[in-house]
């Protein structure tokens, strides 16, 4: 192993990235643990791909630095190399071979011999379930399929990193919920994995810590409690027997939790943001509660929800997740 | 060719299914990551030779590819030589004599001008990601590719003089002497190759690369002495014909089949040659570092 002693899988500090005018990448600062799944979070064109691409040595940067466990992407890209694996947004497998020779060659080029590449290849496709495809061309395979390839070439020498630019988009959901699993069973054995994403639930499942990146910029980051702890602790529904009493339920409930409340489009029901911490919040609805049943109000249904990375993303950048998608597209 | 692993159950629709809604066992995977052996480097010429073995895969599952070394060639000699033959020679009979060395050279030129568009199709599709995150020697997947295409070289080399056989082309250099024309047509090929891979590098999209390759092989290779003695050009398209390097590549080539040893040709060849892997070779390195 080529790795040095440094205390951070990733540190990289105002690492930027211009094409022509636009600034992708806009000094972006980040730290990341050993043995850990960070998450970099972000809508179409936030700039994702390109930190990525600059951090596994395939662009470089135009300005700041960045070390993968202590070595300089630009300086030291070789020993970089030998210990990232990169699986990009677009299956990086050569379409006319099969999965099995796919394999094969990238096994020879990282210095194994015929036979232990041969080897190390049919374990693979075993583990991966992909025997029975193996030796057919490459262009015949899955969506899901193509990507389990394409992380089992990323993994043929166990990577100290393994990048793993939005591993699901454009899959079914069993196909990616194979993909969490490997992604879990890959950093159970010490892989750090840095994992760009657009789907909010993806982070929230795999990922210790997430960076929110809009633009080129990171504009949060911690690990998921924190991110949802900075927007309030969720939403109080409501849902009422009685569609006459919803003035009222909703005055009363403003007056208790001290914030505004929403009147939803089911004549029925009330939502109401609540902040502070999840322990306060659970108190202020059940006092709430407890209002309302004293004024006589009958409440059919009522939740107390955790603010979903969505509400997060919603209110770091003034925007939902969707509409800057949208924007950038 | 025979390292493909075989398994070879034919895939019918059910299996299919099964291998869809498979779920990875992550027990397997634990125990295939642990076995955590990291093996040196490979050097450069098992990197080279490794991307040569694909290039190899690639014509063995799309032997479609070959097309442009055999039938593309064997068109273009019957064609010059029927309808030139009259014209500029007492017969096509005399005239392959002339022509057949020259049709070998501009034939194998032309298809070079297919790497860049083969490298382009590769950083389209994103396998080329995969290769530069490889702590490999960084020129070892352009090399591969000319390894392998020095077998499209011979295998056009040698239809194309199968061709001339039987249309009567008998070279007084005998086997020896047409084997070192083919050779020294396949040094400079290898070598002014690396023009294609800086533009398959250089430009964005296949169509460009195309365009731009025609826009240099065809003035090379028709202004040149192929078809005919450069003597019977006027004086300004003489200045640039006699220093082309096919057609001293040409003239090389038709006089190591014709038995003798032109050595001035043969060192100008070589000389372009070094010439184009000097510039052109650094020249596609950066760019395959900056991409």
């Amino acid at each position: 192993m080529t790795r040095r002693s440094s205390a951070f899988a990733i540190e990289t500090s105002g690492l930027v990235k211009t094409f022509g005018d636009e600034r992708a990448v806009d000094g972006i600062d980040l730290t990341v643990a050993p043995g850990t799944v960070y998450g970099v979070l972000g809508p179409n064109g936030a700039g994702k791909t390109t930190c990525v691409k600059m951090l596994a040595t395939l662009l470089r940067p135009d300005a700041g630095e960045a070390r993968i466990f202590g070595q300089d992407v630009v300086r030291e890209a070789q020993a970089v190399r030998s210990c990232v694996s990169l699986t990009g947004q677009y299956a990086s497998l050569d379409e006319d071979l099969t999965g099995a020779e796919n394999l094969i060659l990238l096994g020879r080029l990282l210095g194994h011999g015929r036979s232990a590449a041969r080897a190390r290849a049919e374990q693979l496709l075993d583990a991966f379930v992909l025997t029975k495809a193996a030796s057919r061309q490459v262009r015949t395979y899955s969506g899901g399929m193509r990507r389990r390839l394409d992380i089992a070439a990323s993994i043929l020498n166990t990577p100290d990193l393994l990048f793993l630019d939005e591993p699901t988009t454009g899959l079914d959901p069993r196909s990616r919920n194979q993909v969490w699993e490997i992604v879990r069973a890959i950093v159970a054995q010490g892989t750090t994995v840095l994992l760009t994403t657009q789907y909010l639930d993806e982070a929230d499942q795999l990922a210790a810590r997430i960076a929110v990146i809009d633009h080129g910029r990171v504009i949060a980051e911690g690990t998921n409690g924190e991110l949802k702890a900075s927007v309030g602790a969720g939403s109080v529904h409501l849902r009422l027997r009685d569609a006459a009493q919803r003035p009222e339920a909703e005055r009363l409930l403003g007056a208790c939790l001290n914030v505004p409340v929403q009147r939803d489009a089911d004549p029925l029901a009330l939502t109401a943001r609540v902040s502070g911490s999840q322990g306060e919040s659970a108190g202020q609805a059940s006092r709430a509660l407890a209002e309302l049943a004293r004024s006589g109000i009958a409440v059919d249904n009522f939740s107390l929800g955790q603010p979903g990375l969505d509400e997060v993303f919603l209110a770091l950048t003034g925007d939902s997740a969707q509409h800057a998608e949208g924007a950038a597209a | 060719m025979s390292e493909t692993v075989t398994k070879t159950e034919p895939v019918s629709r059910p299996d299919a299914r099964a291998e869809e809604s498979a779920t990875v066992s992550a027990e397997t995977l634990a125990r295939l990551l642990l076995a955590h052996e990291r093996p040196p480097r490979p050097s450069a010429l098992a990197a080279s030779t490794a991307f040569g073995w694909r290039a190899m895969l690639k014509i063995k599952h799309v032997p479609e590819q070959l097309f442009d070394v055999t039938a593309f060639p064997v068109m273009l000699v019957l064609m010059y030589t029927f309808l030139f033959g009259g014209a500029l020679d007492d017969s096509p009979q005399e005239y392959v004599q002339f022509l057949l060395p020259g049709m070998l050279v501009m034939s194998v030129v032309m298809i070079t001008m297919y790497t860049g568009i083969a490298i382009n199709t590769d950083i389209v599709r994103g396998v080329f990601d995969r290769f530069r995150t490889l702590p490999i020697w960084r020129p070892s997947p352009m090399v591969g590719y000319l390894l392998g295409d020095m077998l499209r070289y011979a295998v056009a080399s040698v239809v194309i003089l199968t061709v001339g056989l039987i249309l009567g082309f008998r070279p007084a250099g005998g086997v020896l002497g047409t084997l070192a024309g083919v050779c020294l047509l396949l040094v400079f090929s290898f070598a002014f190759s690396w023009v294609w891979t800086m533009l398959g590098l250089l430009l964005r999209s296949e169509k460009a690369v195309m365009g731009a390759s025609m826009m240099v092989v065809f003035p090379l290779t028709f202004l040149s002495s192929v078809f005919v003695d450069p003597g019977t050009m006027p004086g300004w398209l003489q200045a640039f014909v006699n220093n082309s390097p096919v057609t001293h590549l040409c003239e090389a080539v038709r006089g190591l089949m014709a038995g003798s040893w032109p050595s001035t040709e043969i060192g100008w060849v070589l000389g372009w040659a070094g010439l184009f892997v000097l510039i052109f070779g650094p020249v596609t390195m950066r760019l395959y570092g900056r991409r």
